[in-house]
């Protein structure tokens, strides 16, 4: 059964990446909903939030394929009870229409939305919540001539992790792993390359 | 500017001598201190820098001038799964990169650990779609393990020592790395080469879990019917003995993917055959009879399981890979045991009972011999009729004596050569098989004969497969690679005239071949040959070939219609494996 899935990948700070992951979804005919890259806790690791509506059993053989690629540390993915999850919208409404119909302060409450920018001309709203949240107040600012919205990429933090510092301790301890005889090298950790 | 003062200048850039070096230098050092010995390439404008380096290293490394960027690749690919090391390709950017993904693609389905290095236009001109510029990273990015654009010098030695470590360990595959030719140019501090040993993101074998390795031993040691399938992965892992170990105590019979063919001897009492679409009948129908599989570094090709809804259902499956992203991907394992089968195997090795199952080896030989009794003799030994490609093969084997490394093609004489071939050494079948990529033979043959001069190195090539990559007679010629070729030659594209035959009502279209007069192109290319067509000259033809120092081409001519039995049927299951036309019904 398809659900909407978040797909946590934890990555080094390689260009072509980004790519490298986004063929695997389209390889396999998976659209991708939404994507975000970032920054993670940790200094030089990225964290790609990566949202798809798919099979459980699809997605686990997906991440695999992603863990599977060098520059990726670890893929998780989790269905929605299991994040914490956020989108933001910002939306541009005509300034003169929405001053002379609504009360902008009681939307702006009931949405828990904020002014960004007050001009003459245009207002742009900004809320930050789950999908039904934006979408709600699309469907008020529709009638009143809605400009322009946008909307970001899922961001989502994991209810059980406990943070990827730990993870990473585990992938710069582990030894080598037994390499070709030729290698004359073997052994000597203190000239362990990283990149 | 005159010589003199071009002289003067590259002095003056060069004002230290002992200090500095260029990029193109440390590729060429680190060529050394990966012990690469041969490097398969076509010089070009944008990877001159680095030919203009290894200039200077012919007394250490050689370099084989193919005749275009694929058959570099072959070679370097046939010499990579003949020797066990990594091959290296040198190609100039735009079309030379480009000549290069069809290889690339083949050495990534196929596991086959390659580094290649991709002259690049300047970087100041990257994305300005300059002469010679193509986005070799994007290109090649789903047909590599990794890959990597290098744009200054100083980043040349990091990659590669990440480029020769990603490609050789864990589950081998090809690496890109693309260098600008400003990197090539520039001078650097001079530096020792140092090796990596290490990527924080990249596991190349997963660790090992002993509880699923204690489940496995109680499944096989309580197994009244079990079977072991195994593939390339033992060939990588080095594991045949390994494999020979636990199959003798075990007991159990044991079949083979293609690409596993080799990892254990041809005429093993337990070795009951070839898997797969033209595999043997007994190891296909006995996959769903069996009580308990165990997969062996292989990786469930659609060829092997055929419907996977009618596939093994009733066993057990445990699966041995060093790949996580293998298990379960095709068919779900009760058992998954991760890990380098050279660690795993002994494990299991020393867990189980010594037992022998000799009532289900029974199974196997009596249908083995009505295959032999209703296909092999007749394939094997007509006595009229034109030739068959299996009589070449047969006649081959009692030559050779299994010690032959058979290098083969795509198509009906690729099936031919790995179920009739036998082989008494691992690393000895060396064929395009994830990816089916005609022409491979031919330059994968150079690169194999390259690699192994003790014994001999035959390559098996239908009529059109020889004609994709046949350029590659030049490099033959230049070489003297002691290749010897035998084209099975029935004026078809034979394995697709077959499924034409069989599933679209013998409308032949377009599978009708020519082909040049082999011998005397050959002879052009200084290459002695002759042509047999009748069963008395065949053997003495074999004979003469094997014994002619350097390469040989045979050009043999077959019979023109002869369909692959047994077949498992496209969208049939394993078990429904058929031995003759009239059993297709």
């Amino acid at each position: 059964m398809k659900s909407e899935i978040t797909i946590t990948v934890y990555t080094e700070n390689q260009v072509g990446l980004l790519n490298r992951i986004a063929i695997l979804f389209s390889r396999r005919k998976i659209n991708i909903e939404s994507l975000n890259t970032s920054p993670s806790e940790l200094e030089g690791v990225h964290r790609f939030t990566i949202v798809v509506v798919e099979d459980e059993e699809v997605v686990r053989k997906l991440a695999r394929q992603i863990e599977k690629q060098v520059d990726v540390l670890k893929v998780y993915f989790n269905t929605n009870d299991e994040i914490i999850w956020q989108e933001m919208a910002l939306y541009k409404v005509p300034a003169d229409i929405v001053a002379e119909k609504i009360r902008v302060e009681r939307l702006l409450r009931e949405n828990g939305a904020r002014a960004v920018v007050i001009r003459k001309d245009y207002i742009v709203f900004e809320t930050t919540g789950q999908r039904a949240e934006i979408d709600s107040l699309i469907e008020k600012l529709q009638p009143l001539g809605l400009i322009e919205f946008v909307r970001s990429a899922r961001v989502a933090i994991i209810k059980a992790s406990a943070g990827f510092h730990n993870k990473l301790l585990e992938f710069e301890q582990q030894q080598p792993g037994p390499l070709l005889s030729e290698n004359p090298f073997l052994g000597r950790n203190e000239e362990i390359f990283s990149m | 500017m005159n010589t003199a003062q071009t002289s003067q200048d590259s002095k003056a850039t060069a004002s230290e001598p002992e200090t500095t070096m260029t990029g193109g230098e440390m590729v060429m050092q680190a060529m050394l201190a990966e012990n690469v010995e041969l490097i398969f390439g076509y010089p070009g404008g944008a990877i001159m820098p680095i030919y203009d380096a290894l200039f200077d290293y012919t007394d250490r490394i050689r370099h084989i001038l193919v005749r275009h960027e694929q058959g570099a690749i072959h070679a370097a690919q046939g010499y990579a799964r003949a020797s066990g090391k990594t091959g290296v390709v040198f190609a100039t950017s735009g079309p030379g990169a480009t000549n290069l993904v069809t290889g690339l693609a083949d050495a990534l389905i196929d596991s086959t650990p390659l580094v290649c290095i991709t002259g690049q236009v300047f970087a100041h001109l990257l994305g300005t779609d300059a002469f010679q510029e193509v986005d070799v990273i994007n290109i090649t990015t789903p047909v590599t393990k990794w890959n990597c654009q290098v744009t200054v010098a100083e980043d040349i030695a990091p990659a590669l020592a990440k480029a020769f470590y990603i490609a050789s360990t864990g589950r081998p595959g090809p690496v890109v790395i693309d260098i600008t030719k400003n990197a090539q140019l520039q001078a650097m501090a001079q530096r020792a080469y140092q090796k990596c040993q290490k990527i924080r993101s990249y596991r190349p074998e997963p660790i090992v879990r002993p509880s699923y390795i204690e489940e496995a031993i109680q499944e096989i040691n309580h197994a009244e019917r079990p079977f072991l399938i195994f593939g390339q992965g033992v060939i990588l892992g080095n594991a045949e003995k390994e494999l020979f170990d636990f199959v003798e105590k075990s007991g159990i019979p044991a079949a083979w993917t293609i690409m596993g063919k080799g990892a254990m001897p041809t005429d093993h009492y337990l070795n009951v055959g070839m898997l797969g679409m033209h595999g043997n009948a007994a190891p296909n129908i006995l996959t769903n009879t069996c009580d308990v599989l165990i997969a062996v570094g292989m990786r469930f090709d659609d060829r092997v399981t055929g419907r996977l809804d009618k596939y093994a259902r009733q066993a057990t499956v445990i699966h041995l890979d060093i790949d996580p992203a293998e298990i379960d991907k095709n068919v779900k394992s009760a058992i998954p045991i991760w890990g380098n089968c050279k660690e795993t195997l002994p494990m299991l090795t020393a867990g189980i009972k010594k037992r022998a199952h000799p009532l289900w080896l029974e199974e196997f030989h009596k249908l083995n011999e009505v295959e032999n009794e209703v296909v092999i003799q007749k394939e094997q030994n007509p006595s009229t009729g034109p030739l068959t490609m299996a009589e070449v093969v047969a006649r081959l084997n009692e030559l050779t004596k299994g010690e032959a490394i058979m290098v083969t093609d795509v198509g009906q004489h690729q099936m031919v050569v790995c179920r009739y071939a036998r082989l008494n050494h691992s690393r000895s079948n060396i064929t395009s098989g994830g990816l089916g990529t005609m022409g491979f033979a031919l330059p994968a043959g150079i690169g194999a004969a390259l690699a192994i001069n003790n014994r001999p190195v035959v390559a098996i090539i239908g009529d059109g497969g020889i004609q994709m990559t046949i350029q590659e007679m030049g490099t033959l010629m230049q070489t003297r690679a002691p290749l010897k070729i035998i084209i099975l030659n029935n004026a078809f594209l034979g394995m697709v005239r077959q499924w034409q035959e069989l599933f679209h009502e013998k409308r032949y279209s377009f599978v009708d071949i020519s082909s040049p007069d082999y011998v005397a192109l050959s002879a052009a290319y200084q290459i002695p040959g002759q042509k047999v067509s009748t069963r008395e000259d065949l053997v003495q033809a074999l004979t003469a070939m094997l014994k002619t120092e350097g390469p040989y081409l045979l050009d043999i001519v077959v019979a023109k219609e002869d369909n692959i039995f047994p077949m498992v049927p496209q969208g049939k299951g394993v078990s429904e494996i058929v031995l003759t036309k009239d059993d297709m019904k």
